[in-house]
């Protein structure tokens, strides 16, 4: 590293790494926006809010009972994954047959209540998570130096991403899921239990977003409207990949943090709207998304 | 579409009954400030209420959800804002200037959001909001954090003073009734018709030789226009136009008082404005318990009360008798 390229490698370098891990985060929450859309048809407009779910689970866990970061990493997508599963069956359960976007409504309005009710005791100031002690330090590579944990948030996240598309298009599991969504009366006249499916993998695209949540708790604050924001931009992430398939939206979700990362070096003023600036070229150039095909 | 968001009050033999609601619900507006009402309360509910009827001719009659129309809103009252204050024009050209700077957004916005349908078309509509929001968060002119405050209500048409409270009101009522009737009309009009065939059975219309994405986009159009005019004559009226305008809490404001007053009838958005208005005046003190209610009612009108207050009234008074 000399003086003279110094500065601007690093801060290249920096801004990368920045957009790497926030790409990580728009692959993780519109892979569960993915799965979800693709069997109930509802965009889950409470996924920002149930990442901020998960991240004040893990901070609970911390604060009143002592249970640390590994345990929260299980223990909070299991809970939020089960008030998940509560929602499906008593109330979006109702909406399958009404038009779609009464789920879009309806998930609207629990977003605000978990959010208005977190503001409430929380202020809109975030609260510090403690970093592991495990994951202190930095690797030096040279050219830069990479903190553990966002390492470890880049590697946990591809294998998040990864096992759920193995799991969703390489399984037996995998063409139950697409035949119900092809046909659910057929499916389960051959025996399968489709509204269970559905329930389960409405709990387990939520139980994704608290995951995020709990990976996002050490670096992001947790504050209550840390996923408001944050779900729109995953929103124009999902309209650029197309939600027609699982490996789209997380390339879209990490190319994008990436795009993002680079802008923020590059030409600062537009960090805030590269991806919506982008969003809209490709709705110019191909309306159905980048890997999504028209229905 | 599944099931169709329900159209009610669009029967042909109910048009002299709206009239005269209309005609009733004017004089009520036009003696309010002497009924005990606050004209600044009720001003801020009327703005709103133009703000929903617009948002209403969209998901009401064409059956598209905009979850954006805050920029609307909010690019109207920035633009009215800044030519009043800075330019110097007369409240009325403000607004216009303000309305029609909306209507230009609104013809950008509307050729891309309608490229897609139903889901995707309310996602477009939010993300472009939140980078409209993004541009007035850091452009010089709107002063960011602050907005544009003190701008001045000025002289309509050089003459009339409207920095008298209650001159300024009959002038928004004037404004809202007008805005409302060209609703009535666009809706009862062969356009309208149009609009609602495409809403029901898309693919039929088209074989039936009518071009959708024409008569989405103009709908999408209008729809702005007239959210840019609440927007405008809200930046004059409270001579303030800020980011609160902008925000997606703000166009999922407008969602809420439409559903909650019934999304495609025509008296359901101002209904459903006056309530959510009243709703926060009186809970301000509760500060983000608001926010948990607002949520509240969502949940509650979806799941139980999708007609709004004015469809179940309007379905009681068909059924009544039975």
């Amino acid at each position: 590293m000399t003086e003279i390229f110094g500065i601007s490698t690093q801060a290249l370098f920096g801004q990368l790494l920045i957009g790497l891990i926030n790409g990580a985060f728009y692959a993780m929450l519109s892979l569960g926006l993915a799965v979800i859309f693709g069997l109930l048809n509802i965009i889950n407009f409470a996924h920002g809010a149930q990442y901020m779910l998960g991240a004040f689970c893990a901070y609970f866990l911390l604060q009143f009972a002592g249970v640390g970061y590994w345990w929260a990493l299980v223990i909070a997508p299991v809970v939020v994954g089960v008030t998940g599963i509560v929602i499906e069956r008593t109330m979006l359960a109702k909406l399958y047959k009404l038009d779609h976007l009464y789920g879009l409504l309806l998930t609207f309005g629990l977003a605000l209540i978990f959010q208005g009710v977190f503001t409430n005791y929380y202020g809109s100031s975030g609260q510090p998570y403690r970093l592991p002690e495990e994951f202190a330090g930095a690797f030096n590579l040279g050219f830069m130096y990479l903190p553990k944990y966002r390492a470890w948030v880049i590697i946990a996240s591809l294998i998040v991403c990864g096992s759920t598309w193995f799991v969703i298009e390489r399984t037996k599991l995998c063409s139950y899921l697409r035949a119900a969504t092809e046909n659910p009366a057929m499916v389960q006249a051959f025996g399968i239990n489709v509204p269970r499916m559905i329930t389960l993998t409405y709990g387990f695209g939520v139980a994704l977003a608290a995951f995020a949540g709990v990976m996002a708790a050490p670096i992001y604050q947790v504050s209550p409207l840390m996923g408001a924001n944050l779900i729109i931009v995953v929103f124009a992430v999902v309209v650029i990949g197309g939600m027609g398939s699982i490996l789209g939206a997380v390339l879209t979700g990490f190319g994008l943090g990436i795009v993002e990362g680079l802008t923020k070096v590059f030409y600062p003023e537009a960090s805030n709207t590269v991806i919506f600036v982008i969003m809209v070229i490709v709705l110019l150039i191909k309306p159905a998304g980048l890997f999504g095909r028209e229905r | 579409m599944t099931e169709p968001v329900p159209a009610l009050a669009a029967v042909p033999s109910a048009q002299p009954r709206v009239l005269v609601v209309l005609g009733v619900l004017a004089a009520l507006l036009a003696l309010a400030p002497f009924l005990g009402f606050y004209p600044v309360f009720l001003m801020k509910a009327l703005c709103f209420a133009l703000f929903a009827c617009a948002f209403n001719l969209l998901i009401g009659f064409g059956g598209l959800l905009s979850f954006g129309h805050a920029m609307f809103l909010g690019t109207a009252g920035y633009v009215c804002a800044h030519a009043a204050k800075q330019w110097g024009l007369t409240p009325e050209l403000a607004i216009l200037a303000g309305t029609a700077a909306s209507g230009l957004l609104g013809v950008i916005v509307g050729a891309l959001a309608i490229r897609r349908q139903g889901i995707y078309f309310a996602m477009i509509t939010l993300a472009i909001a939140q980078m409209m929001y993004f541009f007035y968060l850091q452009t010089p002119f709107t002063h960011g954090e602050d907005g544009i405050q003190s701008v001045p209500r000025g002289k309509l048409f050089g003459v009339v003073d409207l920095s008298n409270t209650l001159t300024m009101y009959y002038f928004v009522l004037v404004v809202f009734l007008l805005a409302f009737l060209l609703i009535y009309r666009i809706i009862h009009s062969p356009f309208g018709q149009v609009l609602k065939a495409i809403r029901e059975n898309e693919p039929r219309a088209i074989s039936l030789g009518y071009d959708a994405a024409r008569y989405k986009l103009l709908a999408f159009i209008l729809s702005a226009i007239l959210a840019g005019l609440a927007g405008a004559t809200k930046a004059i009226v409270f001579q303030l136009a800020s980011l609160t305008d902008v925000h997606w809490t703000m166009s999922g404001e407008v969602v809420l008082m439409t559903l909650l007053g019934g999304m495609g009838t025509i008296f359901g958005p101002v209904v459903g404005a006056f309530v959510i208005i009243s709703l926060e005046n009186y809970l301000a003190a509760f500060g983000e318990w608001v926010t948990v209610i607002t949520g509240a009612i969502f949940v509650v009108c979806v799941l139980a009360f999708r007609r709004g207050i004015v469809g179940e009234l309007a379905a009681w008074w068909a059924n009544r008798g039975h």
